[in-house]
């Protein structure tokens, strides 16, 4: 059994130990070190049944640790360390796992660790080595995030958006190790939008899938940013956008329009230009305009003035940018952008020079300082 | 073996020899100097004596405590005469000799004209965590 299925076996183990009255960040820790195990012993003597030995192995663990921590305070504290009867998740699904590890009290980072690890079934160092922190940091990061969330009820669904935002973050951040957190986020997101049938969970699927298909067309030689319009399209990854096209148009459907489809929507009609030049960039600013409605967001309103410069000419977008605050990443070489295609270089070059000096990465400084050089080296028109 | 910081500074220290802003430069040179950095990199990684390296962003504040009960208070953004850092890169080497010598390679990154830039480096010995035999 490859790692993979293993880690798909988790939360359901979780689950099981929690039905039958585990605390979750007992039920959490014995499951992790019942996966240790499973990778130790599992290549010499593998199990008839994956999950009940799992399971198995998780609950004794989870029995020695209770009885440890049971002498450890004595007999009076003990009673009182019994886990509380209460409402427990329903049989077989992990939803409740999604919702306590998004718990609005945690911070995003925490919920994107505490997900990956009681959810995806990551351990600790790969997620550690995936966020660029040490795995003592990361560590303690996950078990502050379980104290904070201990005694919440379970039976409760929280607001799916938060788990959403969580899962969106994971697909987005993420840098080293073994582990492609892109890749994990997607498979969270599916088996979410396929348990919940929400047409949002839908959306931020094939939005996942369509960024995805991208992917090996996003970096040149040496790690460099291409950006979408240079991008050679022969090398997007036609079955993903297959796939995120069909869960977008089956979640637009329902007639629930949320703000990961509309963004979904945008990405996808990227996806359908056989060219750069062909982008249909009326309706992808039609849907820039939907997604403001949606969400009001001064990033979305910047985006749009792009698209609006590409539909209707830069000086429309160069109007469309007007009270934008320019305190904005990305402003900057939004404006750039505009400013160059409305010829006028200078002012263009020394905006994608300060651009890059704001730039959040290595990738995105180098880009726009090569964009500043070409642009002053490009012929005056 | 010795640890040692090469500082790459954006201010603050001497002129390089081939002194041109970097957006100045043709996009084919500023990849050409991209490149060099990372070959650099996988060449000490593959020597065994790479250790970290990192690039921070020119912006950035002093701050210091306001004092019990006070919000923390900052003085900024740094102001043009201020020496500042634009990453560095740690690593791990026999001698103080071969410490100068990556540090020079480094400076030799090419830039305008495709000549090497020769800006100048700091470098910086780490002070050692105390070893077994100390007493």
């Amino acid at each position: 059994m490859n790692e993979a299925l293993l880690r798909e076996l988790v939360p359901a183990v979780i689950g099981v130990l929690v039905r039958r009255g585990a605390d979750f960040a007992s039920a959490e820790d014995a499951v992790q070190e019942a996966l240790a195990g499973a990778v130790r012993t599992w290549p010499e003597d593998p199990p008839r049944d994956a999950k009940a030995w799992l399971v198995a192995a998780a609950w004794r663990r989870f029995l020695d640790a209770a009885r440890a921590e049971a002498a450890r305070r004595g007999r009076e504290a003990a009673a009182a360390a019994e886990p509380p009867a209460g409402p427990v998740p329903g049989a077989d699904d992990s939803l409740w796992l999604y919702f306590l590890c998004a718990h609005p009290s945690l911070s995003p980072a925490s919920a994107a660790a505490l997900t990956l690890r009681a959810v995806g079934g990551l351990t600790t160092r790969q997620i550690a080595a995936a966020y660029l922190v040490p795995e003592a940091t990361m560590a303690q990061r996950i078990s502050r995030a379980k104290r904070r969330i201990a005694g919440l009820p379970l039976d409760r669904p929280g607001d799916p958006a938060t788990v959403l935002r969580v899962l969106y973050l994971v697909f987005n951040e993420g840098y080293g190790g073994d582990v492609d957190l892109a890749a994990e986020a997607i498979r969270l997101t599916r088996r979410l939008a396929g348990a919940t049938g929400d047409p949002e969970a839908a959306g931020l699927l094939a939005l996942m899938l369509l960024h995805h298909a991208r992917r090996a067309s996003r970096t040149g030689p040496g790690g460099r940013l291409v950006p979408l319009g240079e991008q050679d399209r022969s090398r997007w990854d036609t079955g993903l956008i297959t796939e995120g096209v069909a869960v977008l148009q089956a979640a637009l459907a329902r007639d629930r329009l949320g703000e990961y489809q509309a963004q979904a929507a945008i990405a996808a009609l990227h996806a359908d230009a056989p060219s750069a030049e062909e982008t249909d960039w009326v309706q992808i600013t039609e849907w820039y305009d939907e997604l403001l409605r949606l969400t009001g967001s001064p990033v979305v309103r910047l985006n749009r003035a792009v698209a609006v410069g590409e539909a209707d000419g830069p000086q429309a977008g160069l109007a469309a940018l007007e009270g934008v605050d320019p305190a904005l990443p990305r402003y900057a070489a939004a404006r750039a952008h505009l400013l160059e295609r409305a010829g006028d270089l200078e002012r263009a070059a020394e905006l994608y020079a300060e651009a890059s000096r704001a730039a959040a990465s290595v990738p995105e400084r180098d880009h726009l300082v090569r964009e500043a050089a070409r642009v002053r080296r490009s012929p005056r028109r | 073996m010795a640890k040692y910081l090469l500082l790459k500074h954006y201010r603050g220290a001497p002129a390089s020899v081939n002194d041109a802003p970097m957006d100045r430069w043709t996009p084919e040179e500023v990849s050409a100097h991209m490149q060099y950095m990372r070959d650099f990199a996988a060449r000490l990684e593959a020597a065994g004596e790479f250790v970290d390296s990192q690039a921070l962003s020119p912006e950035g504040v002093f701050v210091r405590s306001g004092g019990e009960g006070r919000p923390p208070v900052t003085d900024g953004p740094f102001a043009e005469t201020k020496d500042l850092i634009a990453g560095w890169m740690v690593i791990d080497v026999e001698t103080y000799e071969r410490a100068l010598e990556l540090a020079a390679e480094l400076s030799a990154a090419p830039g305008a004209g495709g000549r090497p830039v020769q800006e100048w480096l700091e470098v910086r010995p780490f002070l050692a965590p105390a070893s077994a035999a100390a007493e």
